[in-house]
């Protein structure tokens, strides 16, 4: 058998570097619950592996080290009325979830802010 | 006018009006043309031969943009990093964008006659495919063919019952009453108690447990019917609407040799007008021409400008809503209204073609709830030994879909390998290699077409296309057929068009 050859760019980190498991949810929706299982198989699509974000005729915003996350207001508004070409993709998330996500951002990838969010702020959010 | 076209042949059901006819000198007007996609490629064509200075910046290196097909030989390298190097063998491809054109897209068929692209039937209802649930029928697939037939059989057997009851005699009068339990027959298959029923008469519809041969022993075997609480519960039927669908209808066509032959085609007329590599990083417009900045990505550092009297603007707007665009508010609103869909294909190569040797499917598509969706089978090269590639896995938006992306390229096509195990046994013993590309991470588009909502277009989608100052935008975000190639091409013409007028008019 023949194997497809995969080269990596070696200054890029690989895609795939959050150590979350990949998941395949049973629905439309996403099924995984914890920040971090949120990050690696939704955000990370195009935020990439460490949050660092991509560049090619145009960019993903790097969230790593990224001052606009301080205040938890702006993710949990841009993951749920998505920016721009980015997707509304906390219409495919509960509450419980957009807010696990938006606190593990804002708590990784050089980011250290609180307070956490919560569900119910999501909910009058969304 | 639009009669005498009609009358010609050119019935336009996608708008298309025909061949465009820039009448009038544009006296030595320049137009700069940003994107090489099909819109960006029709416009640079039809400008040209219209008397204009045409100039193209592409991003990639290669023209096409989302009309391509990756091939044995190719590399890919997505956001991120990963480069795949396609390894199918000569002859086989996998279209990663648009990969059917409906009988209806008028404009596009046009071009390809042209062209000179040759179109082949593209199979998209094959009876023999599999509609498949895992969580129906013990996970085993089932033959379009039964679910329909017993489908139609069942809830034609239920309706006929309500009319004999007198159910319906206040809707229905007594007149249609009999024409419609006689219909119902004809439709469901129904015996003459308007029951359906397993036998050799609805297996000249749904198939046979053995078919008719010839000679000793030949003789055909009805196959049992499936239940209708069967057939509801597994949700199969939702599969079928999709064969249905007015974009999905017989004829649908694929160019010979891959979708990408239509953008190769385009370039063997105006490649000589493309600047390639070009990343657009601004667009500047005052009262007498548009200047566009963009950096060749060959030689990062250098930033290069050219400067035009007018210009039409293919860039994605997942793109465009990032550069610093010179336009009025209105636009620029509409250019950040639209957010950009998910959407992942994986191919996958075979050593042979098990779905054709095996299970006589020649082309069509077997439609799952699995992530990958649905498997589609190669619509050429039929009956032949040699090897084949599936698109073994077609996402639209949903969590599957970002999951995938999120995947390294390996990752994806072991899921889904995993996945098409489920309804083909074969998958694992016959495959050779395999390509993926997820569109939220193709450098050029960012996405995968413009996904917008009723909202939007209400507020938006006129401003979109408003020629502003000097600048026109085009692509299939400015269409109502969005993510079709279609769209495209009549957003292109019609841009070039009312630009024209602005030029010819003064």
């Amino acid at each position: 058998m023949r194997l497809v050859v995969f080269l990596t760019a070696a200054s890029l980190p690989i895609a795939g570097a959050v150590a979350a498991e990949p998941i395949l949810s049973p629905g439309f929706r996403f099924s995984e619950q914890t920040g971090e299982a949120l990050y690696s198989n939704a955000c990370q699509a195009c935020h990439m592996g460490n949050g660092e974000g991509a560049t090619g005729a145009g960019q993903y915003p790097a969230l790593a080290r990224n001052p606009k996350l301080e205040t938890a207001a702006y993710p949990t508004y841009v993951v749920l009325k998505g920016q721009k070409a980015m997707p509304a993709a906390g219409r495919l998330m509960t509450d419980e979830q957009v807010a696990a996500v938006v606190n593990y951002v804002r708590t990784h990838f050089g980011n250290d802010y609180g307070p956490p969010t919560t569900a119910e702020q999501v909910k009058q959010a969304r | 006018m639009y009669q005498a076209m009609t009358s010609l042949g050119y019935a336009a059901e996608s708008g298309y009006k025909g061949r465009i006819r820039l009448e009038g000198d544009p006296k030595g007007a320049s137009v700069l043309v940003l994107g090489a996609g099909l819109a960006g490629l029709a416009a640079a064509l039809e400008l040209r031969q219209a008397g204009y200075k045409v100039t193209v910046l592409e991003f990639n290196n290669r023209a096409g943009g989302r009309n391509w097909s990756l091939r044995g030989g190719d590399s890919y390298t997505e956001l991120g990093g990963a480069t795949q190097k396609c390894e199918f063998d000569a002859g086989l491809y996998l279209n990663p964008g648009p990969w059917r054109i409906p009988y209806h897209h008028n404009g596009l068929l046009d071009y390809c006659r042209r062209l000179g692209v040759t179109l082949e039937p593209f199979q998209q209802l094959n009876h023999n495919a599999y509609l498949h649930s895992a969580k129906a029928f013990g996970g085993q697939p089932r033959r379009i063919r039964e679910i329909k037939t017993d489908f139609q059989g069942h809830t034609s057997e239920l309706l006929a019952k309500v009319v004999q009851k007198g159910q319906l005699d206040e809707l229905v009068t007594k007149e249609d009453r009999e024409v419609l339990l006689e219909s119902l027959r004809w439709w469901g298959v129904l015996d003459r108690n308007y029951a359906y029923k397993a036998g050799l008469i609805t297996s000249e519809f749904r198939g046979y447990e053995r078919d008719p041969g010839g000679g000793l022993g030949a003789e055909p075997v009805a196959g049992e019917v499936i239940g209708l609480s069967d057939i509801l519960q597994s949700r199969l039927w939702r599969g079928l609407s999709s064969f249905a669908a007015y974009e999905f209808q017989t004829t649908m066509f694929q160019p010979v040799g891959g979708m990408g032959r239509i953008g190769e085609a385009f370039t063997r007329e105006v490649g000589d007008l493309i600047t390639y590599n070009a990343r657009v990083t601004r667009i500047a417009q005052g009262e007498k021409s548009v200047t566009v900045t963009y950096q060749d990505t060959t030689a990062p550092g250098a930033t290069h400008q050219v400067s035009a009297d007018w210009c039409v603007c293919t860039i994605p707007l997942s793109i465009l809503s990032q550069i610093d665009v010179q336009v009025g508010d209105p636009m620029l609103a509409a250019i950040a209204a639209v957010p950009y869909a998910s959407s992942v294909k994986i191919g996958l190569q075979f050593k042979r073609r098990f779905w054709e040797e095996d299970e006589q499917i020649f082309g069509g598509i077997s439609y799952t709830d699995l992530p990958i969706r649905q498997i589609s089978y190669p619509s050429n090269d039929f009956n032949t030994t040699g090897k084949g590639v599936l698109l073994g896995c077609y996402t639209w938006n949903g969590a599957n879909s970002y999951e995938l992306t999120s995947m390294s390229p390996q990752q994806r096509i072991e899921r889904a390998l995993d996945c098409g195990m489920q309804i083909h046994p074969q998958y694992r013993r016959e495959f050779e290699t395999g390509i993926s590309v997820a569109w939220h991470r193709s450098p050029f588009t960012l996405g995968c077409a413009g996904d917008w909502t009723e909202d939007a277009r209400r507020q938006h989608y006129d401003n979109l296309c408003q020629i502003d100052g000097r600048i026109v935008l085009a692509g299939e975000h400015a269409s109502y057929i969005p993510a079709w190639q279609e769209g495209a091409i009549l957003s292109a013409l019609d841009a070039i068009g009312r630009l024209h007028k602005r030029v010819v008019q003064g």
